[in-house]
């Protein structure tokens, strides 16, 4: 039976890495007592696939793992379960059973949609012409932004406005370091577009430098092709 | 969200940063408030080495267990968060809490090897607490060393106020009520410790006075106040089965060196092999009982989900329960996702037919320690190994389809000659023999690789061997150069593989093993050239320590490479391990003289360590 888990991943646990990460999970569904299905050989290991690796520092409330498990009991006695195993910062949001024929999350992801905030830890304090800039000039109105894209070969430069699916920008005039900007990006194995290569641009294009640490970044959903979360492929049980 | 010591800008910057979070399944949470005891335990290394140790995990545990104490985990930070939280002027702190280290009360640092001593001075310096015991006051935590480095603690003594000698189990309770006790009625440092000095196994070195001759040994130790004890006993748990046991390790993050759950099945060991210390100071051996150990396995993994359980010990074939124990793990453990692994087994069908259970014969290798060359010089260690057993066993390894073999020896071994030295690369050229003669060609999956690796020897005390000289760091390679040159006369020599250890290294490691209370000046002045990190190739500095030997005063050759008269005073002899210096001295005159000495369970050769009245000296010798 294929079944997807939604998790988050907050807190401190953005310092724990994605092979790390892998790991806590084979971990914790044994710990949980899933009927869980294992690989042949003679290091068996649950049969567990992750959509999306998430960059160190980066939180999210939208991370997927698909599993085999031999049998079940239903997504709310499961999602309790695997809560009760995991250390604060990881939780279990959904628990849904995938029909025998679908693909994994790792071949469905198309896009990602991601909340940046100001990280209080910094001093940046965002102006608003710029952050909102940031939607407006830097996105909306440019045909291209060309952009140092490092890849598994090397930088390249490209156009990555193609690659931007929305940015949507909140400023806060009470508070500017409670603004926020809320942008969707190709994401997956074909394309995939990392959000502080997007800040980081946005930034540039209005002459300011870009620190990581004056950001945090939050991942919220992972979407297919048609722009459907992935949990909402499988149902619940 | 919990607190963090390092901020995001930090945090980012350095490599493996979910080290320094906490957090981890298992750890343990207190509200400091509530607790009179703030332990910090250290291992002074990365993390993800001290948390691969079991030494750790068990006291841990123990000491949580109680209510008026909370334990938090100290590792040494990675070199480059070291030179951050040094540039921006941030104080080490403790996983859990993540508070200063210079706010607890104690600070325990393990010693589990000698290269890590300039560590346990970053872990100070980096803690904002004084160097030298004698420049800390009240407000600092107290420094307390312990682990099989403690059994010579003289090099440490100018920088711990305390050593505690033997098996945390066993006294830690009475340190803690004494601290207590204090506490309550106004803590003054110097009170505690004079306290302190009459638990048993508790050493406190500013009490002991120490004289030397003329030619740099040690004349006479002692204490310099009445009422303290002239000699520190070991303290060894004799039951076993009576002790706690950490069923519910941490479990980090990052992936540990030692990834695995660990079954501790028995302490000490029976062999006597003359060079190790690990099977004279954990005399006698002691074994759990193995329906304890089954609940442990199965509690254990309840609690980690883990992917692979490991038996613990010097010896697992000497443990009476092993088929037991072994099938069991097999039984409960197949099918669900965990590996078992079994070191230090020796080869016979038993471990053969468990082997092929558990590894990829393809893949896995066995290991083999003959530690010497030829038969004479194993009979001078005292390493019950023949070359029939070798050659037997690893023939059994080729009929059952391995062809992967690792051998460990050691070289300058107390009478060590050219033959000894060249006997290594012959027996591994016969083992290849034995595997062309043993599988048929058709069978063959290419060659067979039988890997090599030399340890220099280095001199423990509490060993037999404690009175041999060291060799000069180019002896050492001269002597690798000849297995190396005589591996490459062998028929089979493109079947071998040889690996040597850093001879540098090693010698350092025989000055400060041996080393007196005067080897403290030359750890200071070591880690403020520089040195840290000394383990790792890669920051171990030899011209530094030569330098800051010289610049002590002091010659490395006295502790290494001088000849040590019978009855020399050595700087441990304070302490009192159960074995006598009466026969270890008998050892090494019969190491001399090539001769065995059965195991305890053979015989009883009357080693001393029988007063603890536990384990194999009370068993049935029929
Ligand atoms: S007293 Fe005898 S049985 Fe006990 S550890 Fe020593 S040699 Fe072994």
């Amino acid at each position: 039976m294929k079944i997807r888990v939604r998790f988050s991943k907050t807190g401190n646990m953005k310092y724990v890495g994605h092979l790390d990460t892998m790991r806590y999970f084979q971990k914790a569904v044994k710990r949980a007592g899933l009927d869980i299905a294992y690989t042949e050989g003679f290091s068996p290991h649950p049969v567990m696939s992750f959509a999306l690796p998430l960059g160190v520092g980066v939180t999210s409330e939208g991370e997927y793992m698909d599993i085999k498990v031999n049998s079940s009991l239903s997504s709310a006695e499961s999602v309790a379960a695997l809560n009760r195993v995991m250390t604060e910062g990881f939780g279990v949001s959904d628990y849904v059973r995938l029909p025998d024929d679908s693909k994994t999350g790792m071949t469905l992801v198309f896009a990602a949609d991601y909340t940046i905030s100001v990280n209080e830890e910094g001093s940046f304090i965002p102006p608003k012409d710029i952050w909102e800039g940031i939607e407006t000039k830097f996105w909306q109105d440019s045909e291209t932004i060309e952009a140092v894209k490092k890849g598994k070969h090397g930088e390249t430069l490209m156009d990555i406005k193609p690659l931007i699916y929305f940015i949507k920008s909140e400023y806060n005039s009470d508070n500017p370091v409670r603004s926020k900007l809320y942008m969707r990006l190709a994401a997956g194995s074909r394309n995939n577009l990392k959000p502080d290569l997007v800040i980081e641009e946005g930034l540039k294009f209005f002459g300011l430098a870009f620190d990581r640490c004056d950001f945090n970044i939050h991942r919220t959903e992972l979407l297919n092709e048609s722009l459907v979360p992935l949990k909402d492929l499988g149902e619940i049980i | 969200m919990s607190k963090r010591a390092l901020p995001d800008k930090i945090l980012m910057q350095v490599d493996k940063s979910a080290r320094y979070i906490g957090n981890e399944l298992n750890s343990v949470i207190k509200d400091p408030s509530e607790v009179d005891v703030r332990f910090a335990i250290c291992f002074p290394d990365v993390y993800e080495i001290g948390m691969s140790h079991l030494g750790i995990q068990i006291l841990y545990d123990m000491f949580n267990r109680r209510d008026d104490v909370y334990c938090e985990r100290v590792y040494s930070p990675w070199t480059d968060l070291d030179a951050l939280m040094r540039e921006k002027d941030i104080p080490l702190f403790a996983l859990e809490s993540q508070d200063e280290v210079r706010k607890f009360d104690f600070l325990g640092i393990t010693l589990q090897y000698e290269m890590s001593y300039t560590n346990c001075l970053q872990i100070l310096d980096l803690s904002k607490i004084p160097l030298l015991a004698n420049e800390r006051d009240e407000s600092f935590p107290l420094v307390i060393g312990g682990g099989p480095c403690a059994y010579n603690p003289e090099p440490l003594a100018m920088f711990f106020d305390m050593f505690y000698i033997g098996e945390g189990e066993v006294v830690y309770d009475r340190l803690f009520d004494l601290y207590k006790e204090h506490k309550h009625k106004g803590y003054h440092k110097k009170e505690f410790l004079l306290d302190a000095a009459n638990i048993p196994g508790i050493y406190v070195p500013e009490l002991y006075s120490v004289n030397y001759n003329n030619n740099g040994t040690v004349n006479s130790f002692f204490p310099k106040h009445d009422g303290i004890p002239f000699k520190i006993r070991k303290q060894v748990l004799t039951d076993m089965n009576s002790a706690s046991y950490p069923v519910k390790p941490v479990i980090p993050y990052i992936q540990a060196i030692q990834d695995r759950m660990t079954l501790e099945i028995l302490r000490g060991c029976i062999r006597g092999c003359r060079f190790c210390q690990a099977g004279m100071i954990y005399r006698p051996l002691r074994e759990r009982n193995p329906e304890i150990l089954k609940e442990y396995a199965k509690e254990m993994f309840r609690s980690t989900g883990h992917e692979e359980i490991s038996l613990s010990s010097l010896s697992s074939s000497d443990y009476t329960c092993l088929k037991e124990v072994v099938y069991f793990l097999i039984d409960e453990f197949q099918g669900k996702g965990v590996n078992i692994s079994l070191p230090s087994l020796r080869i016979d069908n038993f471990s053969l037919d468990v082997m092929s259970k558990i590894q990829d014969i393809k893949k896995g290798s066995i290991t083999f320690a003959p530690e010497a060359g030829t038969q004479r010089l194993r009979n001078v260690i005292n390493k019950g190994l023949t070359e029939d057993d070798i050659i037997g066993g690893a023939t059994e390894c080729f009929k059952g389809g391995w062809s992967k073999i690792k051998l460990y020896f050691m070289l300058g071994l107390p009478t060590e000659t050219e033959d000894d030295m060249k006997g290594i690369p012959i027996l591994a050229n016969e083992l290849a023999k034995a595997y062309y003669d043993t599988v048929p060609k058709e069978e063959r999956t290419g060659k067979c690789q039988i890997t090599i690796s030399t340890s220099f020897f280095v001199p423990k005390p509490f060993t037999p061997f404690q009175w041999a000289v060291m060799y000069k760091p180019e002896e050492y390679l001269r002597r690798a150069g000849i297995v190396n040159d005589t591996m490459k006369e062998q028929l089979n020599r493109k079947s071998m593989k040889y690996n040597w250890h850093e001879a540098y290294t090693s010698v350092l490691e025989g000055v400060l093993a041996r080393g007196d209370r005067k080897v403290g000046q030359a750890i200071l002045n070591a880690y403020k050239s520089g040195c840290m990190f000394d383990s790792w190739t890669d920051s171990f500095d030899f011209s530094k320590w030569e330098k800051a030997f010289s610049d002590a005063g002091l010659d490395m050759d006295f502790y290494t490479t001088r000849e040590r008269e019978e009855g020399e005073v050595f700087p441990w002899d304070f302490i009192d391990i159960g074995v006598t210096r009466e026969f270890l001295l008998k050892e090494w005159h019969k190491a001399m003289k090539e001769e065995v000495t059965p195991n305890c369970r053979q015989k009883c050769s009357g080693c001393g360590a029988a007063v603890y009245k536990g384990g194999v000296c009370l068993e049935d010798k029929g």
